[in-house]
């Protein structure tokens, strides 16, 4: 599904995050990326998104070169990226309407997307509802719980039946209880639809809970990749178990090694 | 703004201010200050003739000069808002002229526009740009990189980031600019239109009324003059509340 090839990046000025680094993401797999911060994890995230372009090397999705936004990429970030002055409603229809706005072109939109305007009402009905927010449609992103608006965001990437789902730091700005049941929801909806799904993260636990696969990044340079193979992830029930705090206790102790 | 004005209280208000007139006017007793009840039912009987004419004439040169500002300053707002070197280039100009009264430009722009139309709805123009130019330059500069960064990740274009984002969010601060320019606009077209017009109400207060010791007659002019910075400050005060729904629901 992803295949990052000889991937080289650098903020100008800065020395470079990515060296040559290549990565492969198969489809339908479910991927953490940790590290502290300043490492490169949102960039790179960034840079499969579309919303950056590498300095060298090649990102491909699905066979393709990306150089802009993908119209079948989601992206979820920390800070929601509501609109303000729309309510969930409107928010959650964002995607559909800039679709429409310009017609399906493959390149702002896929090109078998048309939608019509009922079947798009049923599937922001439908998961507003899939994520307990249909009665806050006419609701103000003010009006709302933090948790509230990242629903509301997880709609609006939804509705849009992406095939690679992206998301920086989803929870992080959530009360452990409303984080840990997002990361359900979310481990749930992995389950389900088989979603190729990348989770940019510095906390340990999310890690865990959410990536299969656990690409772990270090302050500096990333030339090697280093992931670790994660059979715990999505289990709630191992969650309190002493194997998940094993793991967490791992890549900790991987997190701190200098490379 | 927080709320609409009632029906009930504009009209409370209304009579609030006749009374207050009324007894300013007999308190002083001179002609100068004549009493509403002279003056209220001129300005009803004069309004549908040559009045309405002069309160026409003005009313088209601030919509016009407010059309003018709005379509050259939102989107220069926009641009500086969003351009942050730019924007350093152009705010120490900005910040000094900014505070400068536009109205001491008069005889400049009539020595080079001549005393025109034009060169008076320009110079109301030049007022409210600033206004329109600052407010909207702060906004386009508040909207977080996520925001936009997340409405492009769903492929939104220029295109489509204009309509959805950048549209909505300075049409807000184009009304609040003009809400609060409104007055000075009028002041300003007020001084513009005493020279060199034949309608007016500014030349209607001073030249046809004031200068011929027209009393009654000056203040129905006033009265226009009064009531189209009434009505369009609230037309103004009323969309913005319309566009803001969602700044004024409780939460």
């Amino acid at each position: 599904m992803i295949e990052l090839i000889d991937l080289t990046f650098a903020y100008s000025g800065h020395p470079p995050l990515f060296d040559r680094f290549c990565l492969r993401v198969g489809k339908g797999e479910a991927w953490a990326i940790i590290g502290p911060s300043g490492c490169g994890k949102s960039t790179l995230l960034y840079l499969l998104a579309g919303l950056k372009r590498p300095s060298k090397g090649r990102v491909l999705i699905a066979g393709e070169s990306i150089h802009r936004p993908r119209p079948r990429t989601g992206l979820i970030l920390q800070d929601h990226g509501l609109l303000p002055w729309a309510t969930v409603g409107q928010n959650a229809r964002l995607g559909l309407a800039i679709r429409r706005l310009y017609g399906p072109d493959g390149r702002h939109a896929p090109v078998d997307s048309e939608v019509e305007p009922q079947d798009a009402d049923r599937q922001i009905d439908y998961w507003l509802q899939w994520l307990g927010i249909e009665g806050l449609r006419n609701k103000y992103p003010s009006q709302l719980s933090r948790g509230q608006r990242q629903r509301t965001a997880i709609a609006r990437t939804l509705v849009l039946k992406p095939d690679l789902l992206l998301m920086d730091e989803p929870f992080s700005a959530l009360d452990a209880p409303i984080r840990i049941e997002l990361q359900s929801v979310m481990a749930g909806f992995h389950r389900q639809s088989q979603l190729t799904s990348i989770t940019v993260t510095h906390d340990i636990e999310e890690a865990v809970f959410m990536g299969r696969k656990v690409l772990v990044l270090h302050d500096g340079c990333n030339r090697d990749t280093e992931v670790v193979d994660n059979d715990l992830a999505g289990r709630s029930d191992e969650r309190n178990s002493p194997a998940f705090h094993q793991r967490c206790e791992d890549l900790h102790r991987l997190l701190e090694r200098r490379p | 703004m927080n709320k609409n004005i009632h029906p009930q209280s504009a009209v409370l208000g209304f009579l609030l201010f006749l009374l207050l007139w009324q007894l300013i006017s007999l308190a002083v007793d001179r002609p100068i200050l004549p009493s509403p009840l002279k003056v209220m039912p001129m300005f009803v009987m004069e309004l549908p003739g040559v009045l309405g004419l002069h309160l026409l004439a003005s009313a088209g040169r601030v919509l016009a000069a407010i059309g003018l500002a709005v379509i050259t300053a939102a989107p220069a707002g926009l641009v500086l808002g969003q351009m942050p070197k730019l924007d350093r280039l152009f705010s120490p100009l900005i910040a000094i002229t900014y505070p400068i009264p536009k109205i001491v430009l008069l005889p400049v722009i009539y020595v080079l526009m001549g005393i025109t139309d034009i060169s008076k709805i320009i110079l109301i123009a030049t007022i409210i740009f600033f206004q329109i130019l600052v407010v909207v330059r702060d906004e386009a500069a508040s909207l977080k990189p996520e925001l936009i960064l997340s409405v492009r990740s769903l492929c939104a274009g220029r295109r489509a980031l204009f309509r959805y984002v950048y549209l909505p969010a300075s049409i807000p601060a184009v009304l609040t600019a003009l809400r609060i320019s409104i007055g000075t606009a009028i002041a300003v077209l007020f001084i513009a239109e005493q020279s060199l017009t034949t309608y007016g109400l500014g030349y209607y207060i001073v030249v046809e009324t004031y200068q011929v010791l027209r009393y009654p007659e000056m203040f129905t002019g006033i009265l226009a003059m009064g009531l189209l910075g009434v009505v369009l400050y609230f037309t103004v005060a009323s969309i913005e509340f319309r566009v803001n729904r969602h700044l004024f629901v409780a939460s």
